[in-house]
């Protein structure tokens, strides 16, 4: 198991350089000067010049590429162009903000989505279940953006009970994140509480099912210690793809609630060609994603025994004779 | 006479699938003697599985239905016991072996722990003495102690298979309901597994309702046979009557079908037709029209008769005032079943 964590590991590294080389090509190809941006329309060419090499901008492309993938290593992606800010510091800040709003939302995802599901599973064609169904359309159809911009219509606008933006000002501080983590999560949730339903639905059914209950065990026994387990084995799969879309969900959630987080700084870079802001928010996004999408893999070898066997075979495999039999 | 343990009474179990109703078991009598075993022989979907269920009560309901009967385990009606009651029946006192051992076992519990979870929840056990139960359980049924902590699928077929029969025995139950124990098996294996269970029987005195469509099967281990068709017992006695002589036209149908290595004829000879669509029974004999022996006056349902101390045969041919006849030797038997191969090429 420790060699395929190890394994894992080594590979987010690779992960992360190709993140790194395609986000600085991508960045180096997009149209737009951010010295031009800086200076403004009136700007000179001689300013212009000046400034593209105060910035380094007028270095190669492998130059300027490798410097950017050195300092990386050192968790250094410059300074703001804008703000002349190193882009780390901004991190330290912003990060708890993006992760908090992340982490919130995947939390009520799992433990609002899953008993849905389950007790839509269990009184299937009772009103409550159609209900859960029902809802959960509705929730997975409606953009997280047009939910939000409903939510501050009704909460803030009409009712005022909440605030519209931000993340602090006269509202204590804890009602400005109820509307972000609520559009945040809400699709999430729809979409968990139907993947648990159907996986419950064909695991209720399981013979091993039936031989729990031929035991004389007490359903709610069943139920949680038989068919659960094994039901949630593909919504786990699932979840650790809607983690890596939280993360990145919350640009779009950041925007419409003005919550200076991440995704948010994310996206004033891009407007501004803020190149090391760009970089450096893709670059923590895609790690997050990364080392959250092998922390699933984890919790899915410790819930599948068969796929735990699997990891301790390849690396018995690896590590060991090479006279090993099958994987 | 040894005692009635398990009587059922006229059970009838219903399906209803997207408006329709499936007649799974219509009017079943059995008993199983205290000791004994019973064969429940049957093609797929005569019901076989549905009575062992009805008996456990572990039917998905819906789509299923007791619509009526009775099923007293040893006195006691299991069908108007409160589902607590049930429960410590359950597991205790009935066993069920199930048909599949692939899919029997939960595949993220170790064996081990599936089986101490049976022998927890009917004893006053602590983990430890549970612990020390199920090792001894699965030594029992052949299984090293250090297999404990595995997972199912680290073991073959065979091996799953002992795994449920060690889970089903664990708390010595009074009844075993084994469900095609040995279908999923090698032949090989078939043999160890049904060796094991009659000595596990004999040791501990336990009645067993064995269900199988493998006639082998059941000549080697029940000391009475019931054969089902379309949810009704047509032929009831014990071994040597069914193996001696059978009397049921589908009775003799399943005998024609086996191969048999003295016989020279280059085909086996089959029951033609298929097995009647259960949401649309036929009327009267339900195995009239595949009947190579129907004459036409199968039109009323048959009752079961006696037509020997202990034999009971579900066939118009008895009703019919041909009632003598069957009271025959095997001899009759026998040219009952040259006709219906005769009948069949």
């Amino acid at each position: 198991m420790w060699r395929y964590i190890v394994k894992r590991l080594l590979w987010l590294i690779v992960i992360m350089a190709c993140v790194g080389v395609i986000i600085f090509t991508i960045m180096w190809f997009v149209p737009g000067d951010p010295a031009q941006i800086i200076l403004g329309s009136g700007a000179t060419n001689e300013d212009i010049a000046r400034v593209r090499e105060q910035l380094g901008l007028d270095r190669p492309y492998m130059v300027q590429l490798g410097e950017f993938l050195i300092n990386a290593c050192r968790l250094d992606f410059g300074e703001s162009y804008v703000y002349g800010i190193p882009v780390i510091q901004e991190f330290a800040t912003r990060l708890p903000r993006t992760l908090g709003l992340g982490l919130i939302s995947m939390a009520l995802n799992i433990i609002i989505g899953i008993p849905l599901g389950v007790n839509a599973a269990i009184h299937r064609n009772t009103i409550w279940d159609q209900g859960v169904l029902v809802l959960a359309m509705v929730f997975i159809s409606v953009p997280q953006f047009f939910l939000g911009l409903l939510m501050v219509v009704l909460f803030s606008v009409q009712l005022g009970w909440l605030p519209p933006f931000g993340i602090s000002g006269s509202y204590p501080t804890w009602m400005y994140w109820i509307m972000p983590v609520l559009a945040n999560s809400l699709s999430g949730m729809a979409m968990n509480a139907r993947q648990t339903r159907s996986a419950a639905l064909e695991t209720i059914r399981a013979d091993f099912v039936t031989t729990a209950r031929a035991k004389g065990l007490p359903e709610r026994t069943v139920i949680y210690k038989h068919m659960l387990p094994n039901a949630l084995i593909p919504v786990v799969n699932s979840l650790g793809m809607q983690l890596s879309m939280v993360v990145g969900g919350t640009v779009v959630i950041e925007t419409v609630f003005s919550f200076p987080g991440i995704g948010q700084y994310l996206l004033t870079g891009v407007n501004s060609r803020d190149y090391p802001v760009v970089r450096g928010s893709v670059m923590i996004l895609a790690l997050f994603s990364a080392v959250i999408t092998l922390l699933v893999d984890l919790v899915y070898a410790y819930l599948d025994p068969r796929i735990k066997a699997q990891y301790v075979n390849y690396a018995a495999k690896k590590g060991g004779s090479k006279k090993g039999g099958k994987k | 006479m040894s005692e009635e343990f398990l009587k059922i009474n006229d059970l009838v179990v219903e399906y209803s699938s997207g408006g329709q109703i499936v007649q799974a078991v219509n009017g079943v009598n059995l008993t199983v003697q205290k000791g004994k075993t019973l064969g429940l022989v049957g093609e797929t979907g005569a019901g076989k599985t549905t009575i062992a269920k009805s008996i456990l009560r572990i039917l998905p309901m819906p789509p299923a239905k007791i619509k009526q009967g009775e099923i007293f385990l040893d006195g006691q009606d299991l069908l108007k016991l409160p589902e607590k009651e049930m429960m410590k029946v359950r597991g205790n006192r009935i066993a069920m072996i199930f048909q599949d051992p692939m899919t029997a076992l939960n595949p993220t519990m170790t064996v081990g722990d599936q089986i101490s979870e049976v022998v927890l929840q009917h004893n006053d056990y602590t983990k430890q003495q549970a612990q020390e139960r199920t090792i001894e359980m699965l030594e029992l049924v052949g299984i090293a102690s250090v297999r404990y902590m595995d997972y199912p699928h680290q073991f073959s077929g065979g091996m799953k298979q002992r795994v449920v029969i060690a889970m089903a025995l664990a708390c010595n139950p009074e009844l075993i309901l084994a469900d095609e124990p040995t279908t999923a098996l090698d032949v090989t294996i078939q043999a160890q597994v049904l060796d094991m269970m009659r000595e596990l029987r004999e040791k501990f005195n336990t009645s067993m309702i064995l269900i199988t469509h493998d006639l082998g099967v059941v000549a080697e281990t029940c000391d009475d046979v019931a054969v089902i068709y379309a949810g009704e017992i047509v032929e009831y006695g014990t071994r040597e009557h069914i193996f001696r002589n059978p009397q049921h036209p589908y009775t003799l149908g399943l005998f024609g079908s086996l191969p048999k290595l003295d016989d020279d004829s280059k085909r086996l000879s089959p029951i033609h037709g298929l097995p009647p669509d259960p949401t649309n029974l036929p009327e009267g004999c339900k195995f009239g029209p595949r009947c190579p022996e129907c004459k036409g006056e199968c039109g009323k349902a048959p009752a079961m008769v006696e037509i020997e101390p202990g034999h009971f045969v579900r066939c118009c041919k008895f009703t019919a005032g041909q009632r003598a006849q069957g009271a025959q030797k095997p001899e009759n038997g026998q040219e009952a079943k040259t006709k219906s191969e005769r009948g069949g090429v």
